[in-house]
C-alpha cells in the first residue's frame, strides 16, 4: 500500500490525473477516487464481467486490470456514455426492451454490448450471444439483453 | 355542448408493455446500489469465521487485533447481547464456546479500511478443540452420533407431518405401485450484489440499519434480541440491491455483527461480503432426501402417495428448515391424490444451513412428483400428458389441506404446452431411438406444478398498506409497503393506480425504502407483492378516485357515478366529454377555506386466506396457480451434455399487467431453474464448500439459453388487481423435471438427483448401455 505511483489517462472524454497504490485495481481506482461506481465488483476474478469497461476501444474486467495499467490510456465507463444528446441507444434499447431488472449486471452488460456494436457494426444474434457469454445476469434469463443488444445494433446500421 | 368540446377516449395501461420505473437510472449507473454507499465517517467490517466445521472453542486472543493502527473495534461474543438469531433462534451471531459450522463467526473487526481489517483478522487467533463430526442426514438420526445443539439431542431440529385418508386403503386399492429416492442438492442464490450491511447508532440507542432485507417490518423483531435492542428503535432502509431471490428472508450474523460494530464505534460501518464469503457464508436451497411411494389403479388414476423427507440441516435453522410448509402443499394438492401420508424431518448436522429461496420448497417437491409422474405413466402405459390429464385438478376443488383451488387451470395450462410443443408426435418418435446408435439423439418432456399465487398466510398478517397523496399539479406519490428488488413490482404498483386514477405513470411517484416512513407490509416473497401490495395500491387509488369524483359532482351538475378520470382531467363516463382538469379540480379542494381537503388515503390489504391449523390445513393463499413446461433437448449421449433447445412455457396468470416483467420473471425463473437442472451444484464435503466461485459454481450464460415460447392464461382471478395472480416462482420450479423427463424420452436413461451434469449423464448413459 505505501507504493504509489502518479500518471495521467483519458477518463469518459476528460483527461485526469490520479495517484494508486500498485496493488489497486482499475475498478478500485475508478470507484475510489473518481466516484464512478457504475463499474461493478461482483466477483473480482473475471467470471462475471460486472465490471466491464472499455480500455482503449476493447472491453475489459475493470477488477482484474492494475490501476497502474491505465497510464496514457482512454478509459470508457458506464457514465461516460451520456452526452447532452442524451442516453446512448444501448441504454435506451436496455430500458425499452425490458432488460434490467436488479441492474446490478446491466453497467457491465451495456458497456460490453458498446464494445460489440463499435467492433462490428453487423452483428447477428450469434454474434451477441457469445460476446455476453462472459456477462452473468442472475435476473432476466438473458433474453430481454440480447434483444435490447439486438435493437441497439441494427439501430447503429440505419 | 358544442363541437369545441374536447373528447377523451378511454385508455386502459393494464397489459401494456410499460418500461420498468427504475430501469433509467439502472441503465445510466445513477442507481447507487448497498454495495456503493459510502457514509460520513463510515468505518470498514470484516468477520473471521472459523476454520472447523465442529469444534469448541478454548480460547480467543484479540488483543494483537485491537492494536493495530487504523482499528477501531474488535468484537467477539462476550461484547454481545445473548439473543440469537434464526427460525429457531438457535444462531448467536458471536459464537462464544461451540462452532458448529464452516460459516462460524468468531469474531468481527471494525477499521478505516477493508485492508486493515483483513490484517487484523489475521491478527487474531483461536485455539479449538476439534469434536467429532456428521455431515449426513440419517447418520446423524442414529444412535451415537455427534450432537450438534445440547437442547436437541436427537439433532431434529423441526419435524412436520401430514395425513389423509388412510395409505393403507390406498395400497389395497392401487393396481400399480412405484418407489423412488430423490436427492436433491445444494445451490445458492448467486445474487449480483454481494450480502452487504451498514449500520448507524445514534446517541440514544436507536440503529439505522440499511439492509438487503426483504422483509422490512419482521425483521426488526428478528434482530433485537440479537442487539439488546427493543424492535421500535430498529429503523430500516431498503437502498437499491443486487439481486435476493429469497435470501434475504431472515437475520444472518452479518447484520446483527455491523450493529454491534456501529454501536462500540458510534460510526457507521460498512460490511460486505468477498463472493468467495458468499458462496460460503450465504444461505443455500434446502437439499432434500425424498422417498416416494405412489400407487394408482390399472386405468392410471392415482390412489395414494407416501413421502419422506429428511432435509439436511446443517448447523442452525433458517428458513430452509420450514421448506416442508411448501413442498408439502405440492405432495398432497398437485393432482387429485385420495389417501396421503407425508413425513419431514430436519436434521442438524456440520453442513452450512439453507434459507429461502425462489420456489421455497416447491422447487425440490416439484422435481419429486413429475419425475415420479413420469415414471408411473409409464407403468400405467399411458402418455404423459393423458397420464397428467386423467389426474389433474379442477377448478374450485378443495384440497385435502384445504386450499380452495378457485379458477385455476391445470387442465389448459398442460394441453396447450402438448399442442403447441406438438409433444405427443415428437415424444413417441424420440422413444424409437434409444436403441438406435446416433450420438445425438432428441428428447421431449413436460412437467408442472402448483403454487400460492395470492400470498402465503404464515405470518399473523400477510397483510400490506399504502399512503397515497395527490399534489396541486395531479401528481401522485404512493408510499407503498412493498420491497422493490429490481422484480418489477414499482411499475405494476404505478400501473394499478393509474388506472384508477386516469393519471399518466409519469406522474406517479413510488416510495418504498424506509420503514419509519412507509406503512407495513409482510415482505417480498411467496410471489406475492402483485397481488397483495397491488391490491393495496389499488384500493387506496379507489378511494383517492371517489373523493375525486365526489368533489367533481358537487361543483359539476355531472352525478359522481357519471363521472370518470382520464389523462388527467375529470370527464363524462359516456362520452368523454372533458368536465376540467384534475389539477385545477385537486387545487379547488385544497384552496377552499373551510372546507379544504387533501386528497390523501390509506389502505391496509389483508388477502382472505387463512393460516394452517395445526394439522396443516388452510387455505392459506388468496389464489392459487398452475404452469406446464416442455423442454425439447438434444444430448450428446458420448459426451452427455444435454443441450435445452426450447422451452414452452404455460401459465396461468390471472391477468396480464405488464407483458414485458412478466416475460423478464418467467424468461429468468426458468434460467435459475435450468442451473438447478443442469449445472449448479454447491459442492459441500466434509462441511467445507468446495466451489466458492463463478469459475467452479456455473449459473447459465448467454449461450446456454434456449429459445422460449411463453403462453399466459389470463383465468381472470375474482380478488386479484385487475384479476391477477402471482406469477414469479413457479417458472423456476416447473421447468427442472421437464429436462430430466426430456431426457429419458431421448435416452432411456434417468437421473434421479440433479444437477444433470455431462458427467452423471455420460456415467449412467454408458451402465444403462451395458446392461
Amino acid at each position: 500500500m505505501s507504493l504509489n505511483v502518479d500518471f495521467t489517462f483519458s477518463l469518459n472524454g476528460k483527461n485526469v490525473a490520479a495517484v494508486v497504490g500498485v496493488t489497486e485495481s482499475a475498478l478500485d481506482l475508478l470507484r475510489r477516487e473518481f466516484d464512478l461506481a457504475g463499474a461493478k465488483l461482483a466477483c473480482g476474478e473475471g467470471e462475471c464481467g460486472a465490471c466491464t469497461i472499455i480500455v482503449d476501444g476493447r472491453s475489459r474486467n475493470a477488477c482484474l486490470m492494475p490501476a497502474v495499467d491505465l497510464e496514457g490510456r482512454t478509459i470508457l465507463t458506464i457514465e461516460g456514455l451520456w452526452t447532452e444528446k442524451g442516453v446512448d441507444p444501448i441504454q435506451q434499447a436496455f430500458i425499452d426492451e425490458g432488460a434490467v431488472q436488479c441492474g446490478f449486471c446491466t453497467p457491465g452488460m451495456i458497456m460490453q454490448a458498446r464494445y460489440l456494436i463499435d467492433r462490428n457494426p453487423q452483428l447477428n444474434e450469434a454474434d451477441i450471444v457469445r460476446g455476453l457469454e462472459g456477462n452473468v445476469c442472475r435476473c432476466t434469463g438473458y433474453k430481454k439483453i440480447i434483444a435490447a443488444v439486438s435493437a441497439a445494433s441494427e439501430g447503429a446500421r440505419s | 355542448m358544442t363541437v369545441a368540446d374536447r373528447i377523451i377516449e378511454k385508455k386502459s395501461v393494464i397489459g401494456d408493455r410499460v418500461a420498468k420505473l427504475d430501469a433509467p437510472d439502472k441503465a445510466t449507473a445513477r442507481t447507487r446500489y448497498i454495495n456503493d454507499m459510502v457514509l460520513p465517517r463510515m468505518l470498514f467490517g470484516k468477520i473471521l469465521r472459523t476454520d472447523r466445521v465442529h469444534a469448541k472453542i478454548v480460547s480467543i486472543d484479540t488483543s494483537k487485533a485491537k492494536e493495530l493502527p487504523g482499528v477501531h473495534a474488535v468484537i467477539t461474543a462476550s461484547d454481545a447481547p445473548d439473543g440469537k438469531i434464526g427460525v429457531l433462534a438457535d444462531n448467536p451471531p458471536l459464537k462464544s464456546d461451540h462452532v458448529r459450522c464452516i460459516r462460524d463467526e468468531i469474531a468481527a473487526v471494525a477499521a478505516d479500511s477493508e485492508e486493515i481489517c483483513d490484517v487484523a483478522l489475521r491478527l487474531i487467533s483461536v485455539e479449538y478443540e476439534d469434536l467429532p463430526t456428521v455431515f449426513d442426514c440419517t447418520e446423524a438420526l442414529s444412535e451415537g452420533a455427534p450432537i450438534i445443539h445440547e437442547d436437541k439431542p436427537d439433532n431434529i431440529a423441526m419435524q412436520k407431518n401430514f395425513s389423509h385418508g388412510d395409505i393403507e386403503t390406498g395400497e389395497r386399492e392401487s393396481d400399480h405401485i412405484v418407489e423412488g429416492n430423490y436427492n436433491v442438492h445444494y445451490v445458492t442464490h448467486c445474487n449480483m450484489g454481494v450480502s452487504c450491511t451498514l449500520a448507524d447508532y445514534d446517541m440514544d440507542g436507536r440503529v439505522t440499519i440499511y439492509t438487503q432485507t426483504q422483509y422490512p417490518f419482521n425483521v426488526k423483531m428478528d434482530i433485537a434480541p440479537s442487539l439488546g435492542a427493543h424492535p421500535g428503535d430498529v429503523r430500516i432502509f431498503q437502498p437499491p440491491i443486487g439481486g435476493a431471490f429469497g435470501s434475504k428472508l431472515d437475520v444472518y450474523p452479518y447484520e446483527p455483527i455491523c450493529a454491534i460494530l456501529a454501536r462500540k464505534t458510534r460510526r457507521p460501518v460498512k460490511l460486505i461480503f468477498s463472493r468467495e464469503e458468499e458462496f460460503v457464508a450465504s444461505p443455500t436451497r434446502q437439499p432434500v432426501e425424498f422417498r416416494v411411494r405412489a400407487g394408482m389403479k390399472k386405468d392410471g388414476t392415482l390412489t395414494f402417495r407416501d413421502v419422506d423427507t429428511l432435509l439436511n440441516n446443517g448447523g442452525y435453522t433458517s428458513w430452509g428448515a420450514t421448506t416442508p410448509y411448501v413442498t408439502m402443499r405440492t405432495i398432497t394438492s398437485h393432482y387429485k391424490v385420495p389417501h396421503l401420508r407425508y413425513r419431514a424431518r430436519a436434521v442438524y448436522t456440520n453442513n452450512p444451513f439453507a434459507g429461502s429461496f425462489r420456489g421455497y420448497g416447491n422447487v425440490q417437491a416439484t422435481w419429486a412428483i413429475e419425475t415420479h409422474m413420469d415414471r408411473m405413466a409409464e407403468v400405467a402405459g399411458l402418455d404423459p400428458i393423458a397420464f397428467r390429464l386423467k389426474n389433474a385438478n379442477e377448478p374450485g376443488e378443495i384440497t385435502p389441506q384445504g386450499a380452495n383451488l378457485g379458477n385455476i387451470d391445470l387442465v389448459g395450462c398442460i394441453k396447450q404446452a402438448a399442442e403447441k410443443s406438438d409433444f405427443l408426435a415428437k415424444w413417441k418418435r424420440n422413444n424409437q431411438s434409444w436403441s438406435n446408435s446416433e450420438r445425438f439423439k432428441r428428447g421431449i418432456g413436460i412437467a408442472a406444478s402448483l403454487h400460492n399465487a395470492g400470498g402465503a398466510k404464515i405470518h399473523k398478517s400477510d397483510g400490506c398498506g399504502t399512503m397515497l397523496k395527490m399534489d396541486d399539479y395531479a401528481r401522485v406519490t404512493v408510499i407503498t409497503g412493498a420491497s422493490e428488488i429490481g422484480q418489477g413490482s414499482d411499475t405494476v404498483i404505478a400501473q394499478l393506480v393509474a388506472e384508477e386514477l386516469g393519471v399518466p405513470m409519469r406522474d406517479i411517484t413510488i416510495i418504498n425504502n424506509d420503514s419509519a416512513t412507509r406503512p407495513w407490509d409482510v415482505g417480498v416473497h411467496a410471489s406475492r407483492t402483485t397481488f397483495v401490495a397491488g391490491n393495496s395500491a389499488k384500493r387506496a387509488a379507489r378511494k383517492a378516485r371517489d373523493r375525486i369524483l365526489r368533489a367533481a359532482a358537487s361543483r359539476s351538475n355531472v352525478a359522481a357515478e357519471k363521472l370518470d378520470l382520464r389523462s388527467g382531467h375529470v370527464v363524462q363516463a359516456e362520452d368523454g366529454v372533458v368536465i376540467m382538469p384534475l389539477d385545477r379540480l385537486l387545487r379547488q379542494m385544497h384552496f377552499a377555506g373551510e372546507e379544504s381537503e387533501l386528497v390523501m388515503e390509506t389502505d391496509y390489504y389483508e388477502p382472505p386466506s387463512e393460516p394452517e391449523d395445526e394439522n396443516h390445513v388452510g387455505d392459506m393463499s388468496a389464489a392459487y396457480s398452475h404452469a406446464a413446461h416442455v423442454a425439447e433437448i438434444v444430448v450428446d449421449t458420448k459426451l452427455g451434455l444435454i443441450n435445452v433447445e426450447k422451452v414452452w412455457s404455460v401459465q396461468d396468470v390471472g391477468r396480464v399487467i405488464n407483458p414485458v416483467g412478466l416475460e423478464g420473471q418467467i424468461e429468468g425463473g426458468i434460467a435459475m431453474g435450468l442451473g438447478y437442472a443442469l449445472t449448479e451444484e454447491l459442492k459441500i464435503v466434509e462441511g467445507r464448500v468446495l466451489n466458492p466461485s463463478f469459475r467452479d459454481y456455473h449459473v447459465m450464460t448467454a449461450p446456454e439459453m434456449p429459445e422460449f415460447d411463453l403462453t399466459f392464461l389470463e383465468t381472470d382471478d375474482a380478488e386479484g388487481p385487475a384479476g391477477a395472480k402471482g406469477i414469479a416462482e413457479l417458472p423456476t420450479i416447473v421447468i427442472a423435471p421437464a429436462v430430466g423427463n426430456a431426457l429419458y424420452n431421448a435416452t432411456g436413461v434417468r437421473i434421479f438427483d440433479p444437477p444433470m451434469t455431462p458427467e452423471k449423464v455420460a456415467r449412467a448413459i454408458a451402465e444403462h448401455a451395458r446392461q
